[in-house]
């Protein structure tokens, strides 16, 4: 049997999976990023190795992505994030069109084709305002850890409205509301509102197909609100912020040696 | 004599002057603004009315200026901060004609005419990328309190470059950098020298002309005065100590002066100034 690894270092955490010829996962690892990014690549893999209990020998083509891609070392080549969504989410949920990644630090919206190949794209890239760390700083300004934001927002019913832009200010407007006597599940639900309108403005630049595939590295309350700010239903999918990988195993298989077309792979 | 008072609600501090008749500064203080605006306004001028030794009676006119000033509720009238700021800062220095203001969460460049009078302004209000914030989330990243940035940033020998671009994304660079083994002092120069490079531009789409002056509670580190002369190539005016915090609270206080003056004039403020004079 022969498996291909996919490796995507993404400003937060990174992420190691590992298919087999017939694209099953075979085993999947999330570590942290940190600050050493290059022992996070190898960690993340050498978990992956351990809990599919493989050696790096049975592993015959690895691909790095994410934003500390060409610290994946280790790696045969290295594809951007973008191109790997494209082919995980669409691995995963054949009529994706459109795939809107929310990560750490950015957000991005893609629009694909019927293979997974990318047509467009846009994303933030200059400023935190809409990403995951719009999320941390909720969490962290009421001390509510990441993992409960979904949950405690999904409860609120009367969301406040967040008017500030920059992810800095929100932290404040965050406590002023706490201040003012909000509901944390109703400050919380503004929070994802306000995140979520900034995707479904993404979503609305690359003028994408109907069905809108979400990639979720962020919470729960995030679906119901993009889909509500985008006016599109989405698919969820359990086995969250692992789409990069698995699109890196598609690629890989797409560039193994011997078939054509390998290494033709574009960047996004 | 004829006091008044001038609030300051900015986004961080809270400053309170009590002014003379003789546009004396007689009373000061400063507090946290926090979340409660109009309490942390009662508490910085009940502490500026402390210091003067004077009762809340003896002060005849209180102007309120800053983001918070429509909380303030024992105050005379409102201003904004552009306003208070160009009275405040051609009180010290005659000939200004722009001004750059960078406090907690905003900073603003505002061309003069004759007379005080702004001509022209802008401010950078959605971003906290060029503003104190950003200066305080990066020596945060580092461990470092705000109060330590002026400490922190005279033992730098260089400025690292330091993308100005967004407060929270400073924050994987500043990580780098520090496990590439750079001194936390020249990573804070360098977040000094990019927040500058943002002043500067705001000041030139005001079309800036000399003079310049400084104010704004991020003035009070000498090197953010340093780096702005260097950018500019041009002297620049910054009022002295921590009077570059107050510089607003006090062009409300001389405003409030103004206002009163006016007042007595028309005589309406007669049965009010009976008082005490």
């Amino acid at each position: 049997m022969a498996y291909a690894a996919g490796v995507d270092v993404g400003s937060t955490q990174t992420k190691a999976v590992i298919i087999d010829e017939a694209k099953e996962i075979v085993s999947r690892s999330l570590t942290d990023t940190g600050a050493n990014v290059m022992r996070a690549a190898e960690k993340s893999y050498e978990e992956a190795l351990l809990s599919g209990n493989l050696s790096e020998e049975e592993v015959e083509f690895v691909v790095g992505t994410g934003y500390g891609r060409y610290k994946v070392t280790f790696g045969n080549t290295q594809v951007t994030e973008i191109s790997c969504h494209g082919r995980g989410a669409v691995h995963m949920f054949p009529g994706t069109r459109t795939v809107v990644d929310m990560g750490g630090q950015d957000t991005k919206a893609i629009r694909v084709s019927r293979v997974g190949e990318i047509l467009d794209f846009c994303m933030n890239d200059k400023c935190a305002a809409g990403t995951g760390r719009f999320l941390g700083a909720a969490s962290s300004a009421l001390d509510i850890p990441l993992g409960d934001l979904g949950p405690t927002a999904l409860r609120g019913e009367r969301p406040v409205k967040i008017s500030t832009t920059c992810t800095v200010f929100a932290e404040s407007e965050v406590l002023s509301w706490l201040g003012k006597g909000k509901k944390i599940e109703d400050i919380l639900l503004g929070v994802h509102q306000s995140i979520a309108a900034r995707s479904a403005g993404l979503l609305r630049r690359v003028r994408g197909g109907r069905d809108v595939h979400r990639r979720r590295g962020a919470q729960p309350g995030d679906d119901r609100d993009a889909e509500r700010a985008s006016g599109r239903r989405g698919q969820r999918e359990r086995g969250i912020a692992l789409h990069g990988r698995a699109g890196c195993g598609s690629v890989r298989a797409r560039s193994h040696p011997g078939q054509p077309g390998a290494g033709e792979e574009r960047t996004g | 004599m004829t006091y008044t008072g001038g609030i300051d609600i900015g986004s961080t501090y809270t400053k309170a002057v009590v002014l003379s008749g003789e546009n004396e500064i007689v009373g000061r203080a400063m507090e946290p603004t926090g979340f409660k605006l109009t309490e942390v306004a009662e508490r910085a001028y009940g502490k500026a009315l402390e210091e003067a030794g004077l009762s809340s009676d003896d002060v005849l006119y209180v102007v309120a200026t800053g983001f918070g000033r429509h909380q303030a509720q024992f105050t005379d009238v409102q201003v904004t901060d552009l306003t208070a700021a160009a009275r405040g800062s051609t009180f010290f220095f005659p000939g200004t004609r722009t001004i750059l203001d960078v406090g907690g969460q905003t900073m603003k460049a505002s061309r003069l005419g004759d007379g005080a009078k702004v001509k022209s302004f802008r401010l950078n209000d959605k971003c906290a990328a060029g503003t104190g914030a950003f200066l305080e989330k990066t020596a945060r990243y580092m461990g470092y309190s705000t109060e330590e940035i002026g400490p922190l940033v005279v033992t730098s020998k260089e400025a690292i470059p330091i993308s100005g671009v967004c407060a929270v994304f400073a924050e994987s660079e500043v990580i780098n950098h520090l496990s590439q083994g750079v001194a936390p002092a020249d990573i804070m120069h360098g977040a000094i020298v990019s927040l500058v490079g943002r002043s500067v531009q705001l000041m030139k789409r005001v079309r800036m002309e000399p003079e310049f002056t400084l104010i704004g509670g991020i003035l009070r580190f000498r090197r953010m005065v340093d780096v702005v002369r260097e950018q500019l190539s041009a002297e620049v005016n910054v009022p002295d100590g921590d009077l570059v915090q107050f510089t607003s609270a006090l062009g409300a206080a001389i405003l409030g002066q103004r206002r009163l003056r006016k007042l007595q004039e028309e005589g309406l403020a007669s049965d009010h100034a009976g008082a005490s004079t």
